[in-house]
């Protein structure tokens, strides 16, 4: 597939101000393992990380995104193969690597029983900053994190939306050069959701790199300069968002729902699409003009409960390369 | 703002911050923990010290060289809350910090790592003893238990002794995934069992003789006997103390090594 080339990887971003100007990314992995045991969660992955991009891990759970972001965090020595994080071997310099990273792990782990601020101004301590600057800065990013008002509250007494922007705005407290986020807006509201986006595409703004995973495909293309499609272990593609959708999959889709005691008959189907995927309640048809399919369809006598036709996602970039649907 | 980067502190440095965040956590709910840190050694100095000691009454200088039941019991009861302070905040939080409040996760993304983490809250719960273990003294002295300053050595000894037992127990809290019938047995069948038979309130030679090998190998009796070696009120000579030093030291030793270990592979180094 199109991974391991690193000139390849700079083709691939898409963006010529995000080219590393070292020639060497933030991260840098090659045949990177992970194994608990007998299992092997990561299978052998390269990756390249350059300065000021949004770098995104999608898949489903299991993938093996959690493990190689524990990895990269320098929080889990790897198995086998190489990893260079910010210059330095995770192995040997984990402390001063993880003193220039952010981390938002996948489920908060702020303390409950301190107050907003106080959650803050404690993290900051383990950087090595001073009680005075600390204090300074809790005060700027509680304005970041919109929790101003909430200050000194304890953090039990948080909306979900609001420990997790807390949680970002305390991996932020050493003015990190790398951003991790795992699965970041799991569990949210659209509404939560969308705010935490709006606040990391403002990090972006201020060129703070990203490594973000998520199964979510709407949050990838919303947020990803780059990504890689990790299943089982490896990586099965990697690109743009947009040259993703472009190789793996058709401009639009139409999606036709049929009774379900009355399976949809692919053969009429098939000669109106470029491709045909049957999922158990519904067809979806990889067309390059949805309405013509649907009006050519319907000419041929075929008659779906319901048709619609939108935009082909990364979800079924995801379903053509691995033959199943990103359940939750 | 001034401008400050981020740097990886030092590991002595690391394990000062642990426990200063420990401290500022304690500075905000330390009135949960407090009462019964205070409360229950002043129990048992109402029901032992004042109750069982105006029934043992003067008899009792027999045993305890002279001295009142209870100012020879009250240097016993600062090692054994020590003890069982240390215990406690040894299991059900440690296990909390690694998987309930998952403020290990937190603590070791940034450049604190594993064994930092484990000696931190070790300090922390070495400076709580202390604290508890001033206000249980004061008390003590209230009642009349206290009748010269060498207490305040048997302060230190108990807080060794709890350190020791500490360490101990947050190596066994660090090797389990879950809590399970774990901390329920090791109150049960360790704790309450070496606070009984361990001279806390009778000496140990007035226990069966098959018995008193248990004693030996238990914390709390070494710490009771330097305690009260402290207080003036115990028999022990230079070489027993000697070596009731040296066995805690030892414990608090393996206890902080297996700790450290058991940590760092959990939450990395």
């Amino acid at each position: 597939m199109l991974r391991a080339d690193p000139a390849v990887d700079e083709k691939l971003s898409g963006c010529p101000d995000s080219v590393p100007v070292m020639g060497e990314g933030l991260v840098r992995a090659r045949g990177l393992r992970k194994s608990f045991g007998a299992f092997e969660a990561v299978r052998g992955i390269d990756v390249e990380v350059a300065p000021g991009e949004v770098f995104g891990f999608l898949g489903p759970n299991g993938a093996g995104k959690s493990s190689t972001m524990r990895m990269i965090a320098c929080v889990s020595p790897r198995s086998a193969g190489e990893l260079v994080v910010l210059g330095g071997d995770p192995d040997r310099e984990g402390p001063r690597i993880r003193a220039r990273l952010g981390v938002v792990p996948q489920l908060d782990n702020l303390d409950a029983e301190l107050s907003v601020r106080e959650n803050l101004e404690m993290y900051g301590r383990y950087f090595g900053l001073s009680r005075r600057h600390v204090r300074t800065k809790a005060t700027e990013l509680l304005d970041f994190a919109q929790l101003t008002e909430r200050a000194g509250d304890k953090v039990d007494a948080l909306s979900g939306g609001m420990k997790r922007r807390l949680t970002i705005a305390r991996a932020l407290v050493n003015e990190p050069e790398l951003l991790l986020l795992d699965e970041p807006t799991t569990g949210l509201d659209p509404q939560a959701r969308h705010l935490l986006w709006e606040r990391l595409y403002r990090l972006k703004g201020e060129g703070v790199t990203q490594i973000i995973t998520t199964h979510y495909m709407d949050e990838a293309e919303q947020l990803c300069d780059r990504l890689v499609v990790m299943d089982g272990g490896v990586i099965v593609a990697e690109g743009s968002p947009a040259e993703l959708i472009e190789r793996w999959s058709t401009r639009e889709v139409l999606e036709l729902r049929f009774p379900s005691d009355l399976p949809p008959p692919v053969w009429e189907l098939e000669p109106h699409a470029e491709r045909v995927e049957l999922l158990p309640d519904r067809a979806l048809l990889y067309v390059a003009d949805g309405d013509r399919a649907q009006t050519a369809i319907h000419a041929a006598g075929v008659r779906p409960l319901s048709a619609l036709v939108r935009r082909s996602s990364l979800e079924d970039v995801f379903l053509r390369l691995t033959g199943r649907t990103l359940v939750d | 703002m001034a401008p400050e980067t981020a740097y990886a502190p030092g590991w002595v440095h690391g394990v000062g911050l642990v426990l200063e965040n420990h401290l500022r956590w304690y500075r905000r709910n330390w009135r949960a923990t407090a009462i019964s840190s205070v409360l229950q050694p002043l129990l048992f100095l109402l029901a032992f010290g004042l109750g069982f000691g105006s029934l043992v009454g003067s008899r009792a200088a027999a045993v305890t060289g002279g001295a009142e039941y209870l100012v020879w019991l009250a240097p016993a009861l600062l090692a054994m809350s020590a003890v069982q302070t240390g215990a406690f905040e040894m299991s059900y939080p440690v296990l909390a910090g690694f998987k309930w409040r998952r403020t290990y996760e937190a603590t070791t993304a940034t450049p604190i790592g594993g064994g930092q983490v484990a000696l931190g809250q070790l300090a922390f719960v070495a400076v709580k003893s202390v604290l508890t273990g001033a206000v249980s003294l004061l008390v003590i002295a209230l009642f009349g238990g206290v009748r010269s300053v060498g207490v305040l050595g048997s302060l230190v000894a108990a807080v060794l002794t709890g350190a020791a037992v500490a360490a101990l127990v947050m190596a066994f809290s660090a090797s389990r995934q879950d809590e399970g019938a774990a901390f329920n047995a090791l109150f049960r069948f360790v704790v309450l069992p070496m606070t009984l038979f361990s001279g806390t309130f009778f000496p140990i030679a007035n226990l069966p003789a098959w018995v008193q090998p248990l004693a030996w190998v238990s914390p709390l009796w070494h710490g009771t006997e330097l305690a009260r070696w402290a207080a003036g009120v115990g028999p022990a000579g230079a070489g027993a103390v000697l070596g009731h030093v040296a066995y805690l030291l030892v414990l608090l030793g393996v206890g902080i090594a297996l700790s450290v270990r058991l940590f760092v592979r959990r939450l990395g180094r």
